[in-house]
């Protein structure tokens, strides 16, 4: 089905088998560069400033937040949200570039899941501590109790939320593990260090590479990414609900699961982007993260930017062709023009039209104006969800009611603590983990060779 | 034993201890160290053995270590090879999860409450008494009923039986109960700052006034108006004792003026009775009669009388305001005018003259009218003997005028009654006035203030405080701290008015009694007691008002032919009227004087300074309930503030928050729409210096501006310079900041002409709606009650009474004025205020919104954890303990009216007011839970009354009757626009509501079946 002559080389260099795990193993026994300790410090003291947030959060209330009695929401949900779209990219690509038999995916999977576990690692931390009494958080879990029993209630779209939040980061997690096993195995047959043989050993979990082992890893895998495939679509659909549920002008709308999930693809591969790029010039992983791997995520990106586009436009449609005068107010008043115009017009640009560059080979060509590209759609998707929240909860039903958003220290804070917490998820993850799954490049080095191109197993 | 059991013992032992121990032992926790003391307290010493009798410490350090060894054998031996073994370990964990549970399970601090060896006939611990008193201050009068929970005054309600109040009370009287539990009273007498005893002060109070009185000097009794008719007789004693003292009644916010213009046109130091549930057409000038003028409480319950629709009436008084700052009683006017205050005489002579004219009376020439009054004179003509004219002016001129012209109405003995002549003002400012500079030219020896702060309220204040300080002698009153007080030598602090007796004659032939609800809080003692004393009576005040009672009013009346029948029957209802007549006539001396001498109209820039509507004359200024009361026009907390002109605030670039200085004061700008060209607002009451952690330092202290003309205060600035602070900002805190309602059916209104035509005008929608319900899902039904509220629009005048009687029901915090500007206000039910029309002149919208209770409620479906679930009677619900504070409800409330606990707001330093101490906390009402950090918490529709009122039928057999429950916003409300009630009875007044045509509910179109309705606004415009 892959045709190597039309697509061009997956892996180039002419790399052997022994070469492929040599080059993609070699930072984790090289010496650690200095950027990486430069970077870590700086990410650390992110986090730091984060956890004190948290603190401050936990010990005096979210009181010290920018929300108030009109406006119930604010950053947290938006970060929430946003985290959680970019938690998308991982899964998305593994199991749908699966599913459609795209090759070149193999390179790039790894590092997206490991971006999915921690995003919605970061992601969890929100709702948790949104809420007034995030110790009593256990209350959302339907255990049986004394009391009555007195259940949740399962009508609540944040209880929908919770589970699909929870089975996400669960079977996400569990594949991008299990999807290491192998690798960790041979880090732990090549490396000379006693130490990480022995850390890598125990994460190998005795992998011997068996024809057995490898049957079982091929079936865990296919279980696991059938269940992935459903929870990418369900996860922000769920997500979706919290707002589409609501009587709030703005939200109610059946638009928004399609519109919710494509958004999070649409932030996870730009996130993808980002990562891709950093990963490709800072470690030399030009001949595995080729120049058609970039550009194959740039046109994934101009489909994905038009329905966005299309999915803004058609809200403002519904919102006038509703003939309520609290969605018109709310679009046309509140995001088009309004306190929030800023917002609306960064969101509008940055996700529908700035992506449209990548129409042009030029810029799908030079990696740093795809970098750019990527961070401006990135940010584009932090406005989208900045929109959605704020400017319907700030002016809503009762004009007595109206009052305006900004976010306190104490927000900005936590959302720079998770923005640390990531970054240093992803440089110990490019520190001690193969970055690329080693083997499943080595399945489609094959392609290298000049042979006739045969169907993946 | 475990933890628990040591705890149950400690609680027995307490009981058996002898009552002083008891009392030192009887703390709320016992801890372990008490309990082996008190053990050892108990026990007689008991030996085993002469060795422990000779040294028992050593003899019990040897017994404790055979035993370790004997158990550290026995470990070993059970363990095998020495080592640990697995039943160690599981005994290990097993005590340890023991322990660690009992420990858990005992966390809770160990209570006790010791009950009644013989019980009190009339107290129920758990159950509330009431008893009717009567609150009187700064000229407020209301006569009220105080629930008394297990012996704490929590709560005040109206008096039903008082022909004034009527069951209405102000915000002011609601948040008097927190006066009595504010740490800023004093604790007892004090002489120069060192504590004192009473019998000191008898001493040498007496003998200081003896040694002035003796030495020809003088000595004033400083007063606001007193109405108590016993204090009036014992303060004509006190003086008689003390030849040479004199008396004065001094109110900060004076109705001087209108006094001297009735000493002219009638002989009485009175004013009149105005009844407005008489009136056709009511013509104020700047008379803010619903909001602080005379007697807002009494006004409003018959101006809201006379404007009501849902029986039937077809009728409605018209209001005519003409003023310069958007009052209370402005916004609810039909026709405003805005004009300069000095503007307001030359109306008003135009208006005499356009009457005049008609009715052949003398006309006078004088200023032009800034607004044609042709029109208005024959309306009123029309309606002559059914009209009122009142002014709020301060000008003894303006005020003859105005008597003129009631009296060519013909309104005299028809509207404006003598024969129940208010008496709840009596201060002449001239005398107050002469005291002042007497005080500062030193011919004063000795001053004894009772009620007023002249240091704060006078604009001299500062000169007057050094001068007061050279006294011979000063002694204070104050209950609380207070700027004059500070400046006297003794300070005699008086008892609340919760804690003390009194007798009351707001009205002639209208009296009423005021009882003590608990004893004295602290070392105080009632004036009148200190007054008798030292003229030599030995009696207390109670006693003193009996005596007066049996001798002047007991034979007034026939129902009862005992004394002490009549005195029981009279101190339960409250109130004791008589039949009283005046034959008072009318006579137009000074008249043609007065026209020649009225305020002129002036060119330059002139700021009001009015009364507000909170704080009053700023007596309360340290009740935090009251400082977070929204004012009802501004919605703002926490601060005074120049109200300008929209036009002007465009012409000078300004916007809210920018700060300007007027005649050098800086005040923070609030643009408020209706505010005449060229005029300023302020209001007094704030700025106070000394009044105790709350009220200091809040606003800015206007009564340094009040100055005098025609021997009377003068509550404005003429002339003033206003400066604009470039870039200088002061924050406010708004709880609503949009005022405009965007088109939407929010506040539905229409005219009375509309409404006779067609009932459901201005509604129409309503049915629209109501055609278009429909649901997939089965309806709720409700099989006994289904409790709904009705809100008469054209009842609410906005004057904040709900919130702050909500407030005491139900323990709502108070969170401070940063909180407030971030609109975190905990309010349970809120005034939303809404502007249409011409911002120049505004038309002005007041909605109380409060929980609707929705039958389809978003909140409720929401709710992860299933916190707010909807009860069987049709009430949204909330589950403080089970609330985690997801905040989805109150996102999906279309109505906003839940409230987060931001913050803890009980019991923190970070918010200083009631709840951070032990007397404040004592006003909280044991039946509703206070609210902890991190929940949600809204309206209940007051459930703890609904469920005690049901209780009680329950008992007695029987239904509830229809209104016998009424929720706390309903019961004190003025304007009588609440109506609570069971929608499931059909004969009651609330199902009678919802049937109206003019019933709608908020939002209707979102189907949320709110249980709450309201009936649209009916103006009554020309």
């Amino acid at each position: 089905m892959y045709k190597t002559s039309i697509r061009g080389k997956l892996i180039q260099g002419d790399k052997s088998l022994s070469k492929i795990s040599q080059d993609i193993l070699a930072p984790i026994d090289a010496k650690t560069p200095r950027w990486w300790y430069i970077a870590m410090t700086i990410s650390m003291a992110m986090f730091g400033w984060g956890i004190y947030c948290k603190y401050v959060t936990i010990s005096t209330g979210i009181g010290t937040w920018g929300v108030n009695n009109t406006v119930g929401w604010g950053w947290a949900i938006i970060n929430f949200v946003w985290w959680i779209g970019i938690g998308h990219a991982g899964t998305a690509f593994s199991i749908f570039l699966l599913i459609l038999r795209q090759k070149w995916r193999t390179a790039i999977n790894r590092a997206a899941e490991a971006m999915t576990v921690v995003a919605v690692g970061c992601a969890g931390l929100f709702p948790l501590l949104h809420m007034g009494r995030p110790w009593l958080f256990f209350f959302i879990f339907p255990y049986p109790n004394t009391r009555g029993p007195l259940w949740v209630n399962f009508n609540s779209p944040l209880f929908w939320d919770f589970v699909a939040i929870s089975a996400y980061l669960l079977i996400s997690a569990s594949f991008w593990y299990f999807g290491m096993v192998p690798d960790f195995a041979t880090i732990r047959d090549t490396t000379k260090s006693k130490i990480k043989k022995a850390v890598y050993g125990f994460f190998a979990f005795g992998w011997t590479g068996s024809s057995r082992e490898w049957l079982r890893f091929e079936a865990l895998s296919f279980v696991l990414g059938g269940i992935a495939a459903v929870l990418v679509v369900s996860v922000h659909s769920i997500v979706s609900t919290d707002f589409a549920v609501s009587v709030e002008p703005g939200w109610h709308t059946t638009i928004f699961p399609p519109y919710f999930v494509v958004g999070a693809i649409f932030s996870g591969f730009a996130m993808v982007l980002t990562l891709v790029t950093l990963m490709r010039k800072l470690y030399n992983m030009t001949d595995f993260i080729t120049d058609s791997h970039v550009d194959a995520v740039c046109r994934i990106l101009i489909f994905i930017s038009l329905i966005m586009g299309t999915a803004y436009l058609t809200e403002i449609f519904m919102a006038w062709y509703s003939g309520s005068q609290y969605e018109m107010f709310t679009f046309f008043q509140n995001r088009i023009t309004g306190d929030y115009a800023f917002q609306f017009w960064a969101m509008f640009t940055c996700n529908a039209l700035i992506p449209q560059l990548f129409w042009f080979k030029a810029v799908r060509s030079r990696l740093w104006i795809v970098f750019i590209i990527s961070i401006f759609i990135n940010i584009g998707m932090w406005y989208e969800r900045f929109n959605i929240v704020i400017t319907s909860l700030t002016k809503n039903y009762l004009p007595a009611n109206w009052a305006t958003y900004s976010p306190s220290i104490i927000e900005i804070g936590f959302f720079v603590g998770t923005l640390g917490m990531f970054s240093v998820g992803v440089l110990l993850f490019f520190r001690y983990i193969p970055m690329i799954a080693v083997s499943e490049v080595k399945s489609i080095s094959k392609f290298n060779e000049e042979i006739e191109p045969k169907e993946h197993h | 034993m475990t933890a628990c059991d040591v705890i149950i013992e400690i609680e027995q032992l307490s009981l058996v201890l002898p009552e002083k121990q008891s009392q030192k032992y009887n703390l709320r926790s016992v801890t372990l160290t008490e309990y082996t003391k008190l053990n050892t307290f108990l026990m007689k010493t008991y030996w085993r053995s002469l060795e422990e009798l000779q040294d028992p410490k050593a003899l019990r350090i040897q017994e404790a270590r055979e035993e370790a060894k004997q158990k550290s054998l026995l470990y070993k031996s059970e363990g095998g090879n020495g080592g640990n073994s697995r039943r160690d370990f599981l005994r290990t964990l097993g005590f340890s999860l023991a322990a660690a549970s009992i420990v858990a399970s005992c966390k809770r601090p160990v209570e006790k409450a010791i009950p009644y060896l013989v019980k009190p006939e009339d107290i129920t611990p758990g159950k509330a008494n009431y008893y009717a008193s009567s609150y009187y201050d700064a000229g407020d009068y209301c006569s009220v009923v105080i629930k008394v929970r297990d012996g704490r005054p929590i709560k005040i309600e109206g008096n039903e039986l008082s022909p004034i109040s009527q069951s209405g009370t102000s915000a002011r009287v609601q948040a008097s109960i927190l006066n009595l539990y504010d740490g800023a009273r004093y604790k007892g007498p004090e002489n120069l700052s060192k504590k004192i005893t009473w019998g000191d002060a008898d001493i040498e109070i007496p003998k200081a006034l003896k040694e002035i009185s003796e030495a020809g000097g003088r000595t004033v009794l400083l007063t606001q108006t007193v109405i108590s008719p016993s204090t009036r007789k014992l303060i004509q004693q006190f003086m008689e004792s003390y030849p040479g003292s004199e008396w004065i009644q001094y109110d900060a916010n004076s109705s001087s003026g209108m006094l001297a213009a009735n000493m002219r046109n009638f002989g009485q130091r009175a004013i009149p009775d105005y009844r407005f549930d008489k009136a056709k057409v009511v013509v104020s000038f700047a008379a803010d009669f619903l909001g602080t003028w005379l007697s807002p409480v009494e006004y409003t319950k018959q101006y809201t009388a006379a404007r009501k629709l849902d029986d039937g009436q077809r009728d409605m008084l018209r209001h005519y305001q003409i003023e310069s700052h958007l009052s209370l009683t402005g916004s609810n006017a039909d026709v405003r005018f805005p004009v300069k205050p000095s503007e307001e005489a030359g109306i008003i002579l135009a208006l005499y003259n356009a009457i005049a004219a008609k009715t052949g009376a003398e006309q006078f020439s004088g200023a032009e009218s800034a607004v044609d009054v042709s029109s208005l004179a024959d309306e009123l003509l029309s309606a002559k003997g059914k009209s009122i004219v009142i002014s709020g002016s301060n000008d003894e001129n303006v005020q003859l005028l105005v008597n003129a012209i009631n009296k060519l109405l013909g309104n005299y003995g028809q509207t404006v009654l003598w024969d129940s002549a208010l008496l709840t003002r009596q201060g002449l400012d001239r005398e107050m006035t002469q005291l002042n500079a007497d005080i500062l030219a030193g011919k004063l020896d000795g001053l004894l203030v009772w009620g007023v702060n002249p240091v704060y309220d006078q604009a001299n204040g500062q000169e007057l405080e050094a001068a007061i300080r050279k006294l011979k002698l000063s002694v204070s009153f104050a209950e609380r701290k207070d700027e004059t007080a500070r400046a006297c030598q003794y300070i005699l602090p008086e008892p609340n008015y919760l804690e003390s007796w009194n007798d009351l004659e707001p009205k002639m032939g209208l009296y009423s009694l005021a009882q003590p609800t608990i004893a004295p809080l602290f070392d105080s003692r009632s004036v009148q007691e200190s007054l008798l004393t030292w003229s030599g009576t030995a009696m207390t005040y109670g006693d003193f008002i009996k005596s007066v009672w049996e001798s002047d009013y007991y034979s007034k009346q026939s129902d009862y032919n005992d004394f002490r029948l009549f005195w029981n029957y009279t101190l339960q209802k409250g109130v004791f009227e008589t039949p009283s007549s005046a034959d008072i006539s009318y006579s137009d001396e000074g008249l043609s004087v007065a026209v020649t001498k009225l305020p002129e109209s002036q060119s330059g820039t002139e700021v009001v300074l009015y009364e507000s509507i909170a704080l009053g004359n700023g007596k309360y200024a340290n009740n935090p309930w009251l400082q977070e009361l929204p004012d009802p026009i501004a919605k703002i907390s926490w601060d005074n503030y120049a109200s300008v002109p929209v036009a002007y605030a465009e012409e000078k670039g300004l916007v809210n928050e920018s700060v300007i200085t007027v005649n050098g004061l800086e005040l923070p700008v609030f643009i408020q729409p209706g505010q005449a060209k060229d005029t300023i607002a302020v209001a007094l009451g704030y700025g106070r210096v000394y009044a105790g952690k709350v009220g200091d330092e809040v606003g800015k202290n206007m009564y340094a501006y009040v100055s005098e003309e025609n021997g009377s205060r003068k509550y404005r600035i003429d002339n003033a310079t206003v400066e604009v602070v470039a870039e200088a900002t002061f924050p406010l805190a708004l709880s609503q900041t949009h005022h405009s309602m965007e088109g939407r059916p929010i506040v539905r209104e229409s005219n009375l002409d509309e409404y006779l035509l067609k009932p459901d005008a201005g509604n129409e929608l309503h049915e629209e709606h109501e055609k278009h319900h429909a649901t997939l899902y089965k309806e709720i039904e409700f099989k006994g009650h289904h409790w709904g509220m009705a809100i008469d629009l054209n009842s609410c005048t906005g004057c904040g009474n709900c919130a702050i009687s909500c407030q005491a029901e139900n323990n709502v915090q108070v969170i401070g004025k940063e909180q407030v500007r971030n609109r975190r206000i905990m309010h349970w039910i809120r005034v939303d205020r809404y502007y249409s029309g011409d911002p120049a002149n505004p038309t002005v919208s007041h909605q109380p919104v409060m929980c609707q209770h929705c039958d389809n409620a978003p909140c409720e479906n929401v709710c992860p954890v299933a916190a707010t679930p909807h009860s069987a009677e049709g009430l949204n619900q909330m589950a403080y303990n089970r609330c985690v504070g997801t905040k989805y409800c109150i996102n999906n409330c279309p109505y906003r009216v839940r409230r987060f606990n931001w913050f803890q707001y009980v019991n923190n330093d970070k918010f200083d007011y009631n709840a951070n101490n032990d007397l404040g906390r004592m006003v909280l009402n044991p039946d509703v839970t206070v609210r902890s950090r991190g929940v949600v918490e809204k309206c209940s529709m007051c459930v703890q009354r609904i469920q005690e009122k049901k209780q009680e039928a329950k008992l007695g057999g029987r239904m509830i009757e229809d209104g016998e429950i009424k929720t706390a916003c309903q019961q004190s409300c003025p304007g009588n626009a609440i109506v609570f009630g069971d929608l499931k009875n059909p004969e009651s007044k609330i199902s009678k509501l919802f049937k109206d045509k003019r019933n709608y509910h908020l939002l209707e179109e979102l189907h949320t079946l709110p249980s709450v309705g309201y009936l649209t606004k009916v103006r009554n415009k020309a």
